[in-house]
C-alpha cells in the first residue's frame, strides 16, 4: 500500500523523486496506483522564491511518466509534457530537471503521461516569497489535496463513456420524478429531448465509481488540521481530481480568499467556492470556538463528498451537511442567453421567466456552424453556442441559487498591479466543442491526432483569448508557462490564473503576454477530455523567427 | 489509515501581523453589477470575427445572431430602442467601462503556424520525434464493445422458445466494424430464423452513422446473403433508429426500419419500447415472404439495471405477419399473429 503522505516535505536545492507502481485503497476498495516515494499525494515540495532546484526523477513504472510542474513558470523545456517539451522519461531513467524558482504561491505537480495522475501520481507545490509578506498574515497553514480515486482504470472508464455517455451517471432525470413534480417539467423534458440533450448531465464520472479524498483520506478516514480558537489558519487547497470540480465549504466559517492560482488577490471574504479542476486557492479562515469544523468538497454533480476536519485536537469530526440536490442545467448552459433577449420590456430583466418562453416563434439553432467559424464541423461537434454569454460573473453550475455568499471570477481582483497593461493587439476566439454521445472532446473540433495545429503566438504580443465553451459541461482550461489576466473587473488589477474553468455554454476572455518562447500544452484538465482530444500546443516565437 | 496532520505544515507562521490594509479595496465595485446588459455586451465582442475592421460602436450588435430570423431581430432591436432609456443605457455604459471594449482591441493578423520544435535543441531529436508521434497516438481512441441486448426467453401458447440480439464494435470515433445479430427458435425443434451483419460503420454527423455491409441468414429456408447498405443513429426524442436495405444474392429486394426508446422510470427501471418493421419489394416464396409490408414487430421489457452491464427483464413481444406474408405462414399451418411473454437478460461486455 501507498502510504499517505503524512509529513513528507522535500526541499533545498537537491531533490529526488521516484516514480513507482503501488497500491491504494480507500475504504474497503483498492487497486493498482502510481505513487511518487511511495507516496499518495506525492510528497509535498516546499522551495522558496528566489532559489534554483535540481529535482531529479527517477521512473521505476515499466511505462514511460513524467512530471509537469503545474502553475511554475519554468523553461518550456522543464515543463515536463512528453512530446511537447522533452522526451518524456522512460523506464529505468533518470531525468533531471533543473530550473530557477521565479514566483511565490501554491501549486503542484503531476504525471503527463497515460493518464497516471488518476493512479495517484500528484503533489504538492508551496514556493515561500522571497521576503516575508504580511499582506495576509495567519499562524498556521495546511495544505488540501482535493481528489477523486477510482479503482477502475481512467482507460477502461473511457472505454466505458465511448460506447454510452451517460454511463456514470445515476442521477438522470426520471418519469418518477416527473410525477413527483422534481426537476424539469414535461414541456421543458420534452424540448431538451427533441435536441437530444441531457439537462442532469452535470459529471461525465462521478460518485458512483469514485471515492472523493482529501490528502489521500476520505471521510471515514477524517483527515484532520488542527487549530487553537482565534487562530488564522491558511488553507492551501489544490484540486488535483481527474474529473471532478468540487464546491468548496466550510459550514460556520467564512473564508477570506487571498491568493488563486499561487497568485495573491485582495483579499474576498466568501462562504463557497467551485474549485475547478488544477485550479489552486489559498483561504484565511479563523475559528473562534473549540469545535470541529467540517471541511467539505463536495462534487459537483453532488454525487458524492469528502469531509476533513479542522478541529481544536484530534479525534473530533466536524458533522456532514446534508446532501444537496443535484443541478439541473438551463438554458443559459446551453450557451441561449435568455437576459439580453427580454430586456426592453419596460426596461426590465425577467430572468426568472423561463428562457426558452421567450424563444418562442424564434428559430434557434443548436447547431449553426457559421457562428463560430473556427469550427472544423463533424460528427465531434454536436452543438454550437448560439449565443454564448460572459460568464465570469456568474455563479458556477449547482450553486447560482445556493443562499450563502458564492464566489465568482468577477470577484477576483489581483493584489499586484497587472504587469502589462496594453490593449491587445489582437484575439483569438477558441472553441471548446464536443459532442458527449459519442464522447469526443475538441478545440475548433479537432484534435492533436486528427491534425489540429499549434496556436501560434509572437514572444511579447498581447492577445485576448476568448475561449467558447459549446458544450454543456464548465472546462478547467490550463495553458502552461504563463499566468493571464481575466477579463473580468476593471483593467489594472484583474485575477491573473494559469487554469479557468469556462462555464456551460458560455465565455470566459483573458488576456495573455505571449513571453516564453517555446512550446506549451494548452488543454482541458478534465483528464479524459484532454485524453480524447481537448487540447492543443501553443507556440511562442520570438518575431519574425517563426521557421 | 488513522488521521494524520500534515505535521511538516503545522508551521506557525507568526509573520508580521499587520492588519490587511488592502481589504477594503477588495469588493469589485460591479461585483452586484446586473449581468443582462454584460451579457448583450459581449455578444457584440462574440460577434465579431477576429479579423473584422475594428470599431462597432452599435451595441446592439450583439443581437446579430445568425440563428435568429430577420424579423425576430428587428423585432428585437426595436423592443430595445423602445426600452425607457434611463436604466438601460446605464447599463450599457457600465459593461463598457468593465472591459476593454472590442472595437479598442486590434486586429492584427497571427503569426504563422510556425514548423520547427524548439525542444529539438535541448533532447535527443529522434527520441522527440518518437514522443510527439506517441502524444498524436495517445489521443486517437481505438477500443470494443459487445452490447448482448437481448438473450431472452419466450412463451406462447405454452410452447417455449428463445431469441436474441446482440450488437459489438471495433474502432475508432469515426470509423467502425461492426457486428450485429439476431435470431429466434423454438425449443427442441431447429433453429428458426437467425442472421449474421458485418458492416463498416461511419460517422457522418453528430448522431448518425452510415453502414455498409453482409448479412448471412441462416435457419429455416435457404440461407441467404444480403449486402446491406443503411442508417443507424439517434433521432430527436433520444429514439435509437435504424433503416437499412437489403439486398440477396438472389436478386430480392428488403427494407427495415427499427427503433427504440429508453424510459428510465427510477434510475434503474427502465421502460422500453422497442418496434421494428419489415417491407419486401417482391415474393420470395422459398423463404415465406410476400411482396409488400411482411411483418411488423412490436416489444416491450422493462429491464432492472443492477448495473449498466448486467440488467434481467421482462416484457412482452408482439409481431404480426401481413398480406401475402400472412397468407404463406397460415398455409404452413402457422398462426401470422404471435404474442409472447419474455423473459431475459441484456449485458455488456
Amino acid at each position: 500500500m501507498a502510504g499517505r503522505n503524512t509529513g513528507g516535505m522535500l526541499s533545498g536545492e537537491s531533490i529526488a523523486l521516484s516514480i513507482g507502481a503501488a497500491r491504494f485503497g480507500v475504504g474497503r476498495r483498492s487497486a493498482a496506483a502510481v505513487a511518487v516515494n511511495g507516496s499518495i499525494p506525492a510528497p509535498l515540495i516546499r522551495l522558496r522564491e528566489g532559489q534554483n532546484v535540481r529535482i531529479a526523477v527517477t521512473n521505476t513504472l515499466a511505462e514511460q511518466s513524467s512530471i509537469h510542474w503545474h502553475g511554475l513558470l519554468v523553461p518550456f523545456h522543464m515543463d515536463g509534457v512528453p512530446g511537447v517539451s522533452f522526451p518524456g522519461i522512460d523506464p529505468g531513467e533518470t531525468f533531471v530537471y533543473d530550473f530557477p524558482i521565479l514566483h511565490s504561491g501554491t501549486f503542484w505537480y503531476h504525471s503527463h503521461s497515460g493518464m497516471q495522475e488518476a493512479l495517484g501520481l500528484y503533489g504538492p507545490i508551496v514556493i515561500d516569497p522571497a521576503e516575508p509578506d504580511g499582506a495576509a498574515p495567519f499562524e498556521r497553514e495546511y495544505v488540501l489535496m482535493l481528489a477523486d480515486w477510482s479503482p477502475t482504470d481512467p482507460h477502461t472508464q473511457l472505454r466505458k463513456l465511448k460506447t454510452m455517455g451517460g454511463y456514470y451517471n445515476w442521477q438522470r432525470q426520471t418519469v418518477g420524478g416527473l410525477l413527483k413534480g422534481k426537476d424539469q417539467n414535461l414541456k421543458e423534458r420534452l424540448e431538451w429531448a427533441k435536441m437530444r440533450m441531457d439537462p442532469a448531465d452535470i459529471s461525465d464520472v462521478t460518485g458512483i465509481t469514485y471515492s472523493y479524498v482529501i490528502n489521500g483520506h476520505d471521510s471515514e478516514a477524517n483527515w484532520t488540521a488542527l487549530f487553537a480558537p482565534g487562530e488564522r489558519v491558511k488553507l492551501r487547497i489544490i484540486n488535483a481530481s481527474s474529473m471532478t470540480n468540487f464546491n468548496f465549504r466550510i459550514p460556520g466559517l467564512a473564508m477570506t480568499v487571498v491568493a488563486a492560482d499561487g497568485c495573491d488577490v485582495q483579499p474576498v471574504e466568501t462562504d463557497e467556492f467551485q474549485i475547478g479542476i488544477a485550479e489552486t486557492y489559498d483561504v484565511i479562515v479563523q475559528p473562534n470556538e473549540a469545535a470541529a469544523f467540517a471541511i467539505i468538497a463536495e462534487a459537483i454533480d453532488r454525487s458524492g463528498l469528502v469531509r476533513a476536519t479542522l478541529a481544536p485536537q484530534i479525534g473530533m469530526a466536524g458533522a456532514i451537511p446534508p446532501k444537496r440536490r443535484r443541478p439541473i442545467l438551463t438554458m443559459r448552459d446551453m450557451g441561449m442567453d435568455m437576459s439580453g433577449m427580454d430586456m426592453g420590456q419596460g426596461g426590465e430583466i425577467d430572468l426568472s421567466k423561463p428562457a426558452n418562453e421567450s424563444m418562442d416563434g424564434h428559430s434557434m439553432k443548436m447547431r449553426d456552424l457559421s457562428l463560430a467559424p473556427g469550427v472544423k464541423p463533424g460528427p465531434g461537434v454536436a452543438t454550437i453556442s448560439p449565443m454564448p454569454a460572459d460568464r465570469l460573473a456568474d455563479r458556477p453550475t449547482g450553486l447560482e441559487d445556493v443562499e450563502h455568499r458564492v464566489l465568482t471570477y468577477a470577484d477576483l481582483r489581483s493584489r499586484k498591479p497587472n504587469p502589462d497593461r496594453r490593449t491587445p493587439s489582437r484575439q483569438i476566439d477558441v472553441n471548446l466543442t464536443a459532442n458527449m454521445e459519442r464522447y469526443m472532446w475538441s478545440i475548433d473540433g479537432q484534435t492533436i491526432s486528427s491534425g489540429g495545429q499549434p496556436i501560434p503566438f509572437r514572444e511579447g504580443e498581447r492577445v485576448r483569448v476568448n475561449l467558447i465553451n459549446h458544450t454543456m459541461m464548465p472546462h478547467p482550461i490550463h495553458l502552461h508557462g504563463h499566468f493571464f489576466e481575466l477579463v473580468t473587473g476593471e483593467p489594472g488589477n484583474r485575477p491573473r490564473k494559469h487554469t479557468v474553468n469556462v462555464l456551460p455554454g458560455g465565455k470566459a476572455s483573458f488576456d495573455l503576454t505571449a513571453d516564453a518562447v517555446g512550446d506549451w500544452a494548452f488543454h482541458c484538465h478534465m483528464l479524459l477530455h484532454m485524453h480524447a482530444g481537448m487540447m492543443r500546443v501553443v507556440t511562442v516565437r520570438a518575431a519574425g523567427d517563426a521557421a | 489509515m488513522k488521521p494524520v496532520s500534515f505535521a511538516a505544515l503545522l508551521t506557525a507562521a507568526g509573520l508580521v501581523a499587520s492588519a490587511p490594509a488592502l481589504a477594503q479595496d477588495a469588493s469589485d465595485p460591479h461585483a452586484g453589477h446586473d449581468m443582462g446588459a454584460m451579457g448583450a455586451m459581449d455578444h457584440s465582442m462574440h460577434q465579431m470575427p477576429a479579423a473584422a475592421p475594428a470599431g462597432a460602436p452599435d451595441p446592439h450588435a450583439g443581437h446579430d445572431m445568425g440563428a435568429m430570423d430577420q424579423a425576430a431581430q428587428s423585432d428585437e432591436t426595436a423592443r430595445m430602442d423602445h426600452s425607457t432609456q434611463t436604466d438601460h443605457s446605464a447599463h450599457m455604459d457600465h459593461a463598457a467601462a468593465l472591459a476593454i471594449p472590442d472595437s479598442e482591441v486590434g486586429n492584427a493578423p497571427p503569426p504563422p503556424v510556425p514548423t520547427d520544435h524548439p525542444a529539438d535543441a535541448f533532447w535527443d531529436k529522434a527520441r522527440m520525434m518518437r514522443a510527439r508521434a506517441a502524444l498524436s497516438r495517445e489521443g486517437a481512441f481505438f477500443g470494443n464493445a459487445l452490447i448482448l441486448d437481448r438473450m431472452e426467453h419466450r412463451s406462447r401458447n405454452g410452447k417455449g422458445g428463445y431469441a436474441w440480439e446482440a450488437t459489438g464494435w471495433i474502432g475508432n470515433d469515426y470509423d467502425r466494424l461492426a457486428f450485429d445479430t439476431q435470431g429466434e427458435g423454438t425449443y427442441g425443434e431447429p433453429l428458426e430464423r437467425a442472421e449474421v451483419r458485418a458492416a463498416w460503420r461511419h460517422a457522418f454527423d453528430p448522431w448518425w452513422n452510415f453502414e455498409l455491409g453482409v448479412r448471412q441468414d441462416f435457419g429455416h429456408g435457404p440461407d441467404r446473403t444480403y449486402a446491406v447498405a443503411g442508417f443507424r443513429g439517434l433521432a430527436p426524442y433520444w429514439f435509437e433508429v435504424g433503416a437499412h436495405a437489403f439486398v440477396s444474392n438472389k436478386g430480392d429486394v428488403h427494407l427495415r426500419i427499427d427503433a427504440e426508446h429508453d424510459m428510465r422510470l427510477t434510475q434503474r427501471l427502465i421502460f422500453q419500447p422497442a418496434i421494428e418493421i419489415d417491407v419486401a419489394a417482391q415474393d420470395v416464396p422459398e423463404l415465406g415472404i410476400g411482396a409488400g409490408i411482411e411483418k411488423i414487430e412490436l416489444g416491450a421489457r422493462v429491464r432492472y439495471e443492477f448495473a449498466r452491464e448486467f440488467a434481467p427483464y421482462v416484457g412482452v413481444h408482439w409481431e404480426r405477419k401481413l398480406g401475402r406474408t400472412a397468407g404463406f405462414a397460415r398455409a404452413d399451418g402457422e398462426s401470422p399473429s404471435q404474442v409472447s411473454a419474455v423473459v431475459g437478460l441484456r449485458m455488456w461486455f
